[in-house]
């Protein structure tokens, strides 16, 4: 999904984000403000960039006059808006939802290559989590080696589909997708074949650069090498659009 | 076409069938076909055949739709060309051998039914219903286009499209009080009303007849029953709104409904009540079935429309809403089935007339299906309000083999369970949500004292567990997390931390999930603890040393 044109008609409206009076363009998303204003909101699958899937749902938040909480990226700004953003009961959801990624897959950061630049790992940190409180699934995953600049390895994956987006809709091959339901759900590369095998991947390498965790690396980094860059990614989308 | 053209179509198909004098119909709706309805209507028809000069009355054997008491399938009715289910004589739990008998009795006037097959048919299941939805289910032919027409079948739409403006249309579906009959009970009318003030060239309508909750069958039975009914609503919506382009979403595992369904509109289509120019108005409209491949979540509308738009059936965030940017970014309306099989009674009838049935805030009737351990299982319609004690013990005929009532679930698996306490409540959509349950698509599942409600709070768990999409974090791994400690519990593996981690897991599942699926996983977790807690307490442990 392309980023919406910017129309020279959007009014600017004004709201309050945790007491703090500001102003926003109407068509921006409450969590574009938050980044704006430097209001920290964790999330996982939003980037800016890419198009908004709402799946992490670490970016929930409190708006006065609704009974239901919404999540920061999908819910654009109206005038008068009143937001809270870090309440006691957010801040238990949010440590709850770090937890049930982290209890999903196998993340053990002492072993991983992302250690110390991990999103994931930083979410834990900032929401508190220092312990997981209920049991890990232990589900088995295999680690897909065969593409020669590139390793996926599935049990560091949090399907924020990312990956999924940068190479739709930035690089526009469309080698990612995924497949299954529920906790079966996997990315994949092509029809479910081994990304080294794959004949629309163009090894441009932006999957791995979006990917938040150690699921997607480059091979033969350590752990002191491989840091992800994502200053690429706004400046493309804004281009990509603007033609 | 106006209506008295229509009228005269009516009386010619009428005539044109007046030759039989008595009618056999046989249900071949989906569980009567399942309990061998099929070699009873053969019988039948090789008997009538056998007999058709016998003296006596002229007598037509006639496959028809469901009649609701499908636990004495299958079912057969001897009546009148024009009577209803209530003036007939039914027979229940017929074989092919009994056809002889039936078709003897049937064709003389002076004789009496066949006692040993009896079921009379003022017993409460058939003399309690009101119905309305169900009206020519039973009755008429679902393949008949004719069969639809002479009971009056169209007229509601000729009306619409001949009589009224799309917004006289809106109007009586607001005063009629409708809302959607899926589960979420939005007002139908303001439904409509917000897809006609959305400006766009297209516009789509969808009937939703996805429906997945175990122990639901209502709209199956609409659609084998009376499907053309379902295309009356659509196109009387579509002309509402503006549409000229419709869609049912189906799931594949109704054969028989999507077979009878494009039966009903290729019949439709070839007499001119759908497609180009209907009726001979500048009214066009087109409908196409789209089969839905086995999973609950494309029941969700966002799902719905990303499965019949070619993509991956998972929800998206809402706003915007389908009635602002829905199918391929175009306005849509998307209904259920039953909201549809509405339609056509309200335009023909009135809003005022199906606002007098029902409760303050909950018009019209309702279709249970009536399920798990009760007599009379099957489908029924009721007003709304009716209580539960008169669906589930004198409707539903109470609890088989001497047991005590424990429970009924309704909703399904985002619904809740109503405990023994609270049977005197009138079923609404307002009054089940203060039980903390809800209306659903109206599948009841009764259970007895023998039935362990961890159990099934972990059935409805497992159930939610393996139909989530896994698109968002707490759907996907929170009912995974869910079902692992109520295997725990029910297998008296859990302490009490267990049950406070369950609970709060339940509290964030159901406040930060994308869609309906994981916002309602929790309640009958929830519900099973609001009404049953001790069940659950009983099966902790405590630990050793203490």
């Amino acid at each position: 999904m392309p980023l919406p044109a910017p129309q020279a008609n959007v009014r600017v409206v004004t709201l309050k984000i945790d007491g703090l009076d500001l102003s926003a363009r109407e068509d921006e998303t409450l969590i574009e403000v938050c980044r704006e204003n430097k209001i920290p909101i964790p999330s996982l699958c939003w980037m800016e960039g890419l198009s908004i899937v709402g799946a992490c749902r670490l970016c929930m938040v409190e708006v006065s006059g609704s009974n239901r909480l919404v999540a920061a990226c999908s819910t654009r700004v109206a005038e008068g808006m009143e937001v809270q953003t870090n309440t006691e009961q957010l801040q238990r959801y949010r440590r709850t939802l770090v937890e049930l990624l982290f209890a999903e897959r196998n993340h053990v950061c002492s072993v991983c290559v992302s250690n110390g630049h991990c999103e994931l790992q930083w979410l834990a940190q900032t929401c508190g989590v220092d312990h997981v409180r209920m049991p890990y699934r232990n589900a088995g995953y295999e680690v897909d080696s065969s593409h020669e600049m590139f390793r996926v390895d599935h049990n560091r994956c949090v399907l924020c589909t990312r990956c999924v987006r940068v190479c739709d809709e930035i690089e526009g091959a469309h080698t990612w997708d995924v497949m299954g339901r529920g906790s079966d759900c996997k990315v994949i590369t092509d029809l479910a074949r081994p990304w080294g095998d794959s004949s629309t991947c163009t090894s441009c390498g932006k999957c791995v650069q979006v990917c938040p965790t150690g699921a997607l690396v480059k091979q033969g980094t350590s752990v002191g090498e491989m840091v992800k860059d994502q200053q690429f990614l706004p400046i493309l989308a804004r281009r990509r659009h603007l033609r | 076409m106006n209506l008295d053209d229509l009228d005269d179509l009516a009386d010619k198909y009428r005539q044109e069938a007046a030759d039989a004098e008595v009618e056999v119909r046989v249900c071949m709706a989906a569980s009567c076909q399942s309990s061998g309805a099929q070699p009873v209507y053969d019988a039948l028809t090789a008997a009538g055949e056998a007999t058709a000069d016998a003296p006596g009355r002229k007598c037509r054997i006639k496959g028809v739709g469901c009649m609701g008491l499908c636990s004495a399938g299958p079912l057969v009715a001897v009546a009148g060309p024009e009577d209803g289910l209530n003036e007939s004589v039914i027979y229940r739990d017929v074989t092919p051998d009994d056809a002889g008998e039936i078709l003897t009795s049937a064709v003389d006037p002076k004789a009496s039914p066949v006692a040993r097959l009896h079921c009379p048919s003022d017993l409460p299941f058939f003399a309690r219903q009101q119905r309305v939805v169900l009206e020519h289910s039973g009755i008429i032919d679902p393949n008949s286009f004719r069969g639809y027409v002479v009971v009056g079948g169209y007229s509601a739409m000729v009306r619409a499209l001949t009589e009224m403006t799309p917004t006289d249309v809106i109007a009586e579906i607001t005063t009629s009080g409708l809302r959607g009959r899926g589960g979420g009970g939005y007002p139908t009318g303001l439904k409509w009303s917000t897809v006609a003030k959305t400006p766009a060239e297209q516009k789509y309508v969808i009937c939703n007849a996805d429906e997945g909750d175990p122990g639901a069958f209502m709209d199956r039975a609409i659609l084998e029953s009376d499907p053309h009914r379902v295309l009356e609503g659509m196109a009387i919506a579509a002309y509402a709104i503006g549409a000229n382009k419709g869609f049912v979403y189906v799931r594949a595992e109704y054969p028989l409904a999507v077979e009878r369904l494009k039966t009903a509109i290729r019949k439709a289509k070839r007499s001119g009540f759908l497609g180009n120019h209907i009726c001979d108005t500048e009214f066009n409209f087109d409908i196409e079935i789209r089969l839905g491949a086995g999973a609950f979540v494309c029941g969700e509308e966002t799902a719905l429309m990303a499965s019949i738009e070619g993509g991956r059936g998972q929800p998206r965030p809402r706003p915007p809403y389908p009635a602002e940017s829905g199918l391929w970014g175009h306005p849509t309306l998307i209904n259920n089935v039953e909201t549809f099989a509405n339609i056509a009674p309200i335009i023909r009838e009135g809003g005022d007339w199906f606002a007098a049935m029902g409760t303050e805030r909950s018009k019209g009737t309702k279709v249970f299906a009536l399920a798990g351990t009760i007599v009379n299982t099957g489908l029924i319609e009721v007003p709304m309000g009716t209580t539960l004690r008169d669906i589930i013990e004198v409707i539903g005929g109470g609890i088989p083999g001497g047991k005590a009532f424990k429970a009924v679930q309704t909703g399904g698996p985002s619904g809740g369970c109503v405990p023994e306490a609270h049977l005197d409540v009138a079923v609404d959509y307002d009054s089940l949500k203060t039980l903390g349950t809800m209306m659903g698509s109206g599948g009841m599942i009764v259970m007895d004292e023998t039935a362990s409600m961890v159990d099934v709070a972990r059935y409805f768990m497992e159930f939610c567990m393996s139909e989530s999409c896994g698109k968002c974090v707490p759907c996907r791994t929170g009912t995974w997390q869910m079902h692992s400690l109520l295997d725990r519990i029910a297998r008296s593996r859990a302490s009490r931390s267990d049950l406070t981690l369950l609970e709060e897991l339940c509290e964030v599942v159901q406040a930060t999930s994308l869609c309906g699926l994981g916002q309602t996983a929790p309640n009958p977790v929830l519900s099973t603890l609001r009404y049953f807690r001790d069940e659950y307490e009983q099966k902790l442990t405590t630990p050793s040393g203490h």
